[in-house]
C-alpha cells in the first residue's frame, strides 16, 4: 500500500484552478519531489497534504485513510517551511522539543529525543541559542530537526533551500539525502529548482498549470521528457520541430524543416507521418572544425557566441537553415588545443542514438 | 556626520523650550519655599509634605490609580481581542469601529457618554461611569499596538505550531500570546497613562460622586495655582514619564503604532 495517495484532487480559488484533477501515490521511504514553476500548484498541493487547506474535490489518503476530517495538528505529517518558521521566542532546543511536548511525552523522553535530534543535525552546542542568534544554514537544520524529531509518517519540505546561498544549498542537498536515508522517513519535497529536484529525488512529479505533466525517476525525466513543457523546463534543451518520415528497426528517420533528414532513436507508439519534437540535450551535440565520421547527423554552422563557465563551455551555433543549436563541450577533453571563437565556421553533429523524439498530441 | 545649520538648531531649541519650559517651571516651583509662584525663595519639600496630609488629594489619587488600573485592564483585554480579530479576519468595519474613539474630539466623546449613561443606562455618575468611559477611549490604543505587532510577524509560525501538533488554543497560549505580550503590556501602560491623565471625558462622566487627580487639580487652581498643585503635578508628570518610557521599551513598534 502506498504511504500517501493523492486521488483526483482539485483545488480552485475563484476562477483559478490551482490544482487540477491530480493523482499520484508516494511509496514508504521515498524522496518524492513536486517540481514546477511558481504558480503550478505544487505549494497548494503541499498545504492540502499538511492540512492547512482542503481540496474542493478528490481525496488525500495516508496509510489508506482519508485525511479530510483530520485537522493539521492531528496529522502525522510535519512541514519544513521555506522561511523555516522557527518560534522566535523559544531557544533552539525548545523549538525542537515543541512537537514532542505537544504529543504529551514525558520530560525525560522529550530531553533525550531533543538532544538526539540536535546531534543528528550537528547543532548540539547551539541548543540554548535563540533563532535570531544563528545563521541561515543553522536555522535550516533546526527546522529539519524539529520536523523529524517526533518521527512523522511524512515530512513535507516547502522550498527549504530557497532561502540559502548557492554554496550552502549544495551542502544542504547532500545533507538532506544523507538525513533522509538515515531516518528512513518519507519526504515530499517542493521546489522550482530543477537541478535540486534531479539531485535529491527518487521520483519527480513535474507540475504545470495545476496538472502533473510527467512522473518518473530523475534520469528518465531528464532523458525522456514526455512533452515540450518537461523538455524545456528540465535543464537546457534544443527543440527541433520534426516530422516522422520512417520508423525503422534501428531508429527513426525524421525530417526537420530546413535541415533535411535527421536520425533519432526509436520512440514508443510513433507513427510515420506524425509531427513532433526532437529534444536534444546540449551535451549530446558535438562541435568540431571537421565532421566526425561517427556522427550520423552533421550540419555546418557558425559560432555565434560561447559561454565559458570553467568546467564546460556552451556554444551557440547558428546552422545554415537559421536554427541555433546549443552545444556543451567539457573543457577537460584531451587534445583540446583551442576554443572555437565567435564567427568560426564549424561542424555540429550528434549520433543516431542521441536525442529523444517527443510526440506532440 | 554633517553639522546641522545654526538656524535649524535654534529653531529646534526654541520649539523644545516652548514645550518643556512650562513643565520645568512647574517642577521647579514645587520645591520653592514660598506660597507664591512669583519668585524663587529657597528649596523645600514642604509642599510634598502638605500633599501627603491632604485627605481630598489622597482620595483623588487613590481613585485615579484604581480607575486607571481597572479601565486599562479591561481595555487591554478587549483591545487585544480586537487587535487579534482585525489581524486574523481583516474585517473592513472593525478598525473603523475600534479606532474612531481614538480620533474623536474628547469633548464630543465626553458629552455623548454623559447623555448615554444618564438617559439610556440611567446610571448614577461615579466610579463605574468613569471606568466605562475610560475603557471606551483606551481600547483603540491597545488594539492598534497589538495589531501593529502582529502585522510584523511571519504568518507561517502559527501554521508551524498547528503543523507540529498544537491545537488552536495551544497555538495561542504557547506561540501567539508570548509573541504579542510586549505589545499587550505596552498597550496596557498606554491605556493606564491615558486614564490617569484624562481630564475632559472624566469631567463629563464623573458627576459629583468621584474625583480624580486631574479633576482635583482643576478644582484647586480655580482659586489659585498653589505650590501644592505644582507638587502634585510634578508627581503625576513623573509617573506618566515612567509609564511612557516603560511602554516604549516594551515594544519597539509602540511609538509607530500609537502615533
Amino acid at each position: 500500500m502506498p504511504l500517501l495517495e493523492i486521488r483526483r484532487v482539485t483545488r480552485r480559488f475563484g476562477d483559478f484552478t490551482a490544482v487540477d484533477d491530480v493523482s499520484f501515490a508516494v511509496e514508504p521511504g521515498e524522496f518524492f519531489t513536486l517540481l514546477g514553476p511558481s504558480g503550478c500548484g505544487k505549494t497548494t498541493l503541499l498545504r492540502m497534504i499538511a492540512g492547512f487547506d482542503l481540496p474542493d474535490a478528490g481525496q488525500i489518503l495516508l496509510d489508506g485513510r482519508d485525511l479530510a476530517d483530520t485537522p493539521a495538528e492531528r496529522r502525522p505529517v510535519h512541514t519544513v517551511f521555506q522561511n523555516f518558521a522557527l518560534f522566535p521566542h523559544l531557544s533552539v532546543a525548545r523549538n525542537v522539543a515543541f512537537p514532542l511536548r505537544m504529543a504529551g511525552l514525558g520530560e525525560g523522553e522529550v530531553k533525550r529525543r531533543t538532544a538526539d535530534a540536535l546531534d543528528m543535525v550537528h547543532l548540539g552546542e547551539l541548543a540554548e541559542h535563540y533563532p535570531h542568534e544563528i545563521s541561515g544554514g543553522q536555522k535550516q537544520r533546526v527546522a529539519l530537526a524539529r520536523g523529524l524529531v517526533n518521527r512523522p509518517r511524512l515530512l513535507l519540505l516547502d522550498e527549504p533551500l530557497g532561502a540559502l546561498d548557492l554554496k550552502l544549498r549544495e551542502e544542504m542537498q547532500l545533507e538532506l539525502i544523507k538525513l533522509q536515508r538515515e531516518v528512513g522517513i518519507t519526504f515530499v519535497f517542493v521546489t522550482h529548482a530543477q537541478n535540486e529536484a534531479l539531485a535529491l529525488s527518487h521520483r519527480i512529479a513535474v507540475m504545470n498549470a495545476g496538472r502533473v505533466e510527467q512522473l518518473d525517476e530523475p534520469s528518465r525525466i531528464y532523458g525522456f521528457p514526455v512533452n515540450r513543457f518537461v523538455a524545456d523546463f528540465i535543464g537546457n534543451c534544443n527543440l527541433l520541430e520534426a516530422e516522422v518520415r520512417a520508423v525503422e528497426a534501428d531508429g527513426l528517420r525524421l525530417s526537420v524543416a530546413g535541415l533535411g533528414e535527421v536520425r533519432a532513436p526509436a520512440a514508443e507508439g510513433c507513427q510515420t507521418g506524425e509531427r513532433g519534437l526532437l529534444a536534444l540535450r546540449p551535451e549530446q551535440v558535438q562541435v568540431a572544425a571537421e565532421a566526425d565520421p561517427a556522427w550520423a547527423n552533421r550540419f555546418p554552422g557558425q559560432v555565434r557566441d560561447f559561454l565559458y563557465v570553467g568546467d564546460v563551455t556552451t556554444y551557440q551555433v547558428r546552422l545554415d537553415n537559421g536554427y541555433t543549436l546549443q552545444a556543451l563541450l567539457p573543457n577537460a577533453a584531451p587534445g583540446r588545443a583551442r576554443f572555437h571563437e565567435t564567427g568560426d565556421r564549424v561542424m555540429v553533429g550528434w549520433s543516431a542514438q542521441a536525442g529523444h523524439y517527443v510526440r506532440e498530441a | 556626520m554633517r553639522r546641522l545649520p545654526t538656524w535649524l538648531l535654534l529653531a529646534a531649541a526654541s520649539s523644545y523650550a516652548f514645550l518643556y519650559l512650562p513643565l520645568i517651571i512647574v517642577v521647579a516651583y514645587s520645591f520653592n519655599d514660598s506660597r507664591l509662584n512669583a519668585e524663587w525663595v529657597g528649596f523645600t519639600l514642604d509642599w510634598y509634605r502638605v500633599l501627603l496630609h491632604d485627605e481630598e488629594m489622597l482620595l483623588a489619587a487613590r481613585n485615579s490609580l484604581l480607575i486607571a488600573l481597572v479601565s486599562s485592564g479591561a481595555a487591554t483585554l478587549l483591545g487585544t481581542l480586537a487587535g487579534l480579530g482585525m489581524h486574523r479576519w481583516r474585517p473592513a468595519w472593525l478598525p473603523l469601529l475600534v479606532i474612531t474613539p481614538v480620533a474623536m474630539p474628547e469633548i464630543l466623546l465626553g458629552v455623548s457618554l454623559l447623555v448615554f449613561f444618564i438617559q439610556v443606562l440611567h446610571l448614577t455618575l461615579g466610579f463605574l461611569s468613569v471606568v466605562l468611559a475610560h475603557i471606551t477611549f483606551s481600547i483603540g490604543f491597545v488594539a492598534i499596538v497589538v495589531r501593529a505587532r502582529l502585522a510584523g510577524m511571519d504568518e507561517s509560525i502559527f501554521e508551524a505550531a498547528r503543523d507540529l501538533g498544537a491545537t488552536p488554543w495551544q497555538t495561542f497560549r504557547l506561540v501567539t500570546f508570548p509573541l504579542i505580550l510586549p505589545a499587550v503590556v505596552a498597550g496596557f501602560l498606554m491605556a493606564f497613562t491615558l486614564s490617569l491623565d484624562d481630564f475632559v471625558i472624566t469631567f463629563f462622566t464623573a458627576g459629583v460622586g468621584v474625583s480624580t487627580l486631574p479633576l482635583q487639580i482643576y478644582s484647586m487652581i480655580k482659586i489659585a495655582v498653589t505650590p501644592e498643585v505644582n507638587a502634585v503635578s510634578t508627581l503625576l508628570m513623573l509617573l506618566t514619564l515612567v509609564l511612557v518610557i516603560a511602554a516604549s521599551r516594551m515594544d519597539k513598534g509602540f511609538m509607530r503604532g500609537a502615533g
